[in-house]
């Protein structure tokens, strides 16, 4: 299995991640070795096997929607990179 | 009283501390003059807290002088900086949240405030928990204190090598493919993973949700079950938070290993093991044989060889979706240099990421895209069926397993950089227990010796789900005829 330069510009992309022609050709070799590696899974055969998203058995865990305190929305805001009003500020998501 | 303090367990410790022998404010004084000699060589922490640190150690003196306390009382700890801590900054060890000053606690952090902990710092760490030698930290590498030229192992570097070079009496770590039992192998000290669901995960910044367990480091497995007693148990935060009842874990220390049915599984003594190591863990089966448990040998977990691969589709594809929270809006760092939002958000993450960490969310995003999650992602939850169905097998004629932490004892630094997929593989042996839930704990067991320098070996204890007091009764029983934990690295 190996991924293409272009195949890795596309992941990046899906991943929102920045990448130089340096980290596409180093991410290609590495991606592309550790595929490798997982072919070997070919070899198990898991015909009747259920998939384990976890180990434990849980499901649907509930709790009571009772109200409680929230943050307090000046704290939040403190950690923001730019802010307005209150808000957190963002730039235009629509394009023109 | 001086130095000597920081070499106390935490127990000899609160023992002082109830005694009025000694003060927590004095306790506390002496870690801070030993992170100051000692810290400059080891870089165990990002970021430290010695103001907050002695007023908790007045304010635990007030209450021990009252009549109250519990064994935590007054204890000063190191936090991995991955466990949010309100109005303390936590980076996870990255540069993407350097400026980030959590607004609430960790469940864990809670608990420790109430039981009255003294909170030294916050360590440094393998960026967001991935790593397996502390070198993918924005803040620098964590150095070995057995051997300065080696990595502590990782990703709890920090929290490690703290608690075995005296700057912390016990501290917190959390292991997701191994990041507790490794680095507690690689320096000497005993470090639990607990069981999937026993500790809150509210506050635990996520990297692999079906993974990711907080869990206690300490220089005896005594201080790690007190540690660990305060806090386990429920919460509703946390959805996979288990709803199963907490024992006393101190109980069954002493009952001893009579009779205890252990296995050795033989797939963990793996090609390229290092033999120093193979044979430390023979010796200390042997032990627990003479001391009256019934050893099987001939224990055989098949998969096993399997889940590096497993694992390493498993918890980047968690990871990259877990990660996707990081785009500069809400904290943290952030760029404003890009034509577009979209930009800026790539901006932010290709210059607020490490290379490991954007290697993880390729990996992960990849595994998940379409056309490839049937014979990536899903191919490897089936076969994590397969490794817990044989571990349950495995349970059900034996207590315990036992078998190596790691396959060598600590690399030299920039040794495996260049080459991620021989660093993976490095895993094998606490990969398997991960991926199945299960609790373990990496307890000293000898040393190998390299180059004039002694590096120590762990020992690998694996019970079935929330059976960790047997794990406590078999390391203590194992701690109590050697002398491996008690050893003091040449600082």
């Amino acid at each position: 299995m190996s991924l293409t330069p272009d195949e890795v510009r596309h992941i990046a992309r899906l991943a929102r991640l920045g990448v130089t022609d340096d980290d596409v050709d180093k991410f290609s070799h590495q991606l592309s070795d550790i595929l490798d590696y997982f072919e070997e899974l070919n070899r198990v055969d898991v015909s009747d096997v259920p998939p384990s998203a976890y180990a434990l058995d849980l499901h649907n865990v509930m709790r009571g929607d009772d109200p409680g305190p929230s943050s307090d929305s000046e704290d939040v805001l403190a950690n923001a990179p730019l802010r307005e009003n209150g808000f957190f500020r963002v730039r235009a998501i629509l394009e023109e | 009283m001086s130095e000597d303090l920081t070499r106390l367990t935490m127990t000899e410790a609160a023992a002082l501390l109830r005694q009025k022998q000694v003060s927590s404010v004095e306790l506390t004084e002496a870690a801070f003059r030993r992170i100051k000699a000692v810290e400059p060589q080891i870089n165990a922490f990002i970021t430290q807290t010695e103001e907050e640190a002695l007023a908790q150690a007045v304010a635990a003196d007030e209450g021990i002088a009252g009549g109250r306390g519990t064994p935590l009382t007054g204890i000063p700890a190191a936090i991995k900086d991955v466990i949010v801590t309100k109005g303390v900054r936590t980076t996870a060890g990255s540069k993407i949240l350097e400026p980030f000053v959590p607004t609430y606690d960790a469940h864990v952090i809670t608990l420790l405030r109430e039981a009255g902990f003294v909170m030294v710092g916050k360590t440094n760490q393998d960026e967001f928990a991935m790593g397996s030698s502390g070198e993918n930290s924005a803040y620098g590498v964590t150095h070995n204190p057995w051997d300065l030229e080696r990595v502590p192992g990782g990703s709890s570097s920090g929290s490690a090598a703290s608690v075995a070079s005296g700057m912390a009496y016990w501290s917190l770590g959390s292991d997701t493919g191994g990041s507790v039992r490794q680095p507690a192998a690689l320096t000497g000290v005993v470090g639990l993973k607990p069981t999937y669901g026993r500790i809150s995960r509210y506050g635990l910044i996520a990297f692999g949700s079906s993974l990711d367990q907080i869990g206690p480091f300490a220089r005896s497995v005594r201080d790690v079950a007190t540690v660990f007693q305060s806090i386990a148990g429920h919460d509703q935060r946390d959805s996979t938070s288990a709803e199963v009842p907490v024992p006393d874990f101190t109980a069954d220390l002493d009952r001893g290993v009579k009779g205890l049915r252990i296995g050795i599984p033989r797939e963990y003594f793996v090609e390229g093991m290092d033999p120093d190591v193979r044979e430390a863990v023979e010796i200390a089966v042997r032990e627990l044989e003479a001391q009256g448990a019934e050893i099987d040998a001939e224990v055989s977990l098949p998969s096993t060889g399997h889940a590096v691969s497993v694992y390493y589709i498993i918890a980047p594809s968690e990871a990259s979706a877990n990660l996707a929270r990081f785009d500069g809006v809400k904290y943290g760092y952030a760029d404003h240099e890009g034509a577009t939002m979209w930009e800026d958000m790539e901006r932010t993450r290709q210059f607020g990421f490490g290379e490991e960490v954007k290697r993880r969310i390729m990996l992960g995003t990849y595994a998940l895209s379409a056309g490839y999650y049937d014979a990536y992602y899903l191919k490897a939850l089936k076969v994590r069926t397969l490794i817990r169905r044989e571990f349950e097998a495995a349970f059900a004629d034996h207590d315990v397993l036992v078998a190596p932490v790691a396959p060598t004892p600590a690399f030299r630094i920039g040794e495996k950089t260049d080459d991620p997929l021989e660093m993976y593989l490095n895993d094998v042996c606490t990969i398997p227990v991960s991926i199945a839930g299960l609790p373990a704990i990496s307890v000293p067991c000898g040393f190998a010796e390299t180059e004039g320098k002694r590096l120590p070996i762990g020992l690998q204890i694996i019970a079935k789900p929330f059976d960790e007091a047997a794990l406590f009764r078999v390391g203590h029983a194992y701690e109590q005829a050697t002398e491996w934990h008690t050893a003091v690295p040449p600082l």
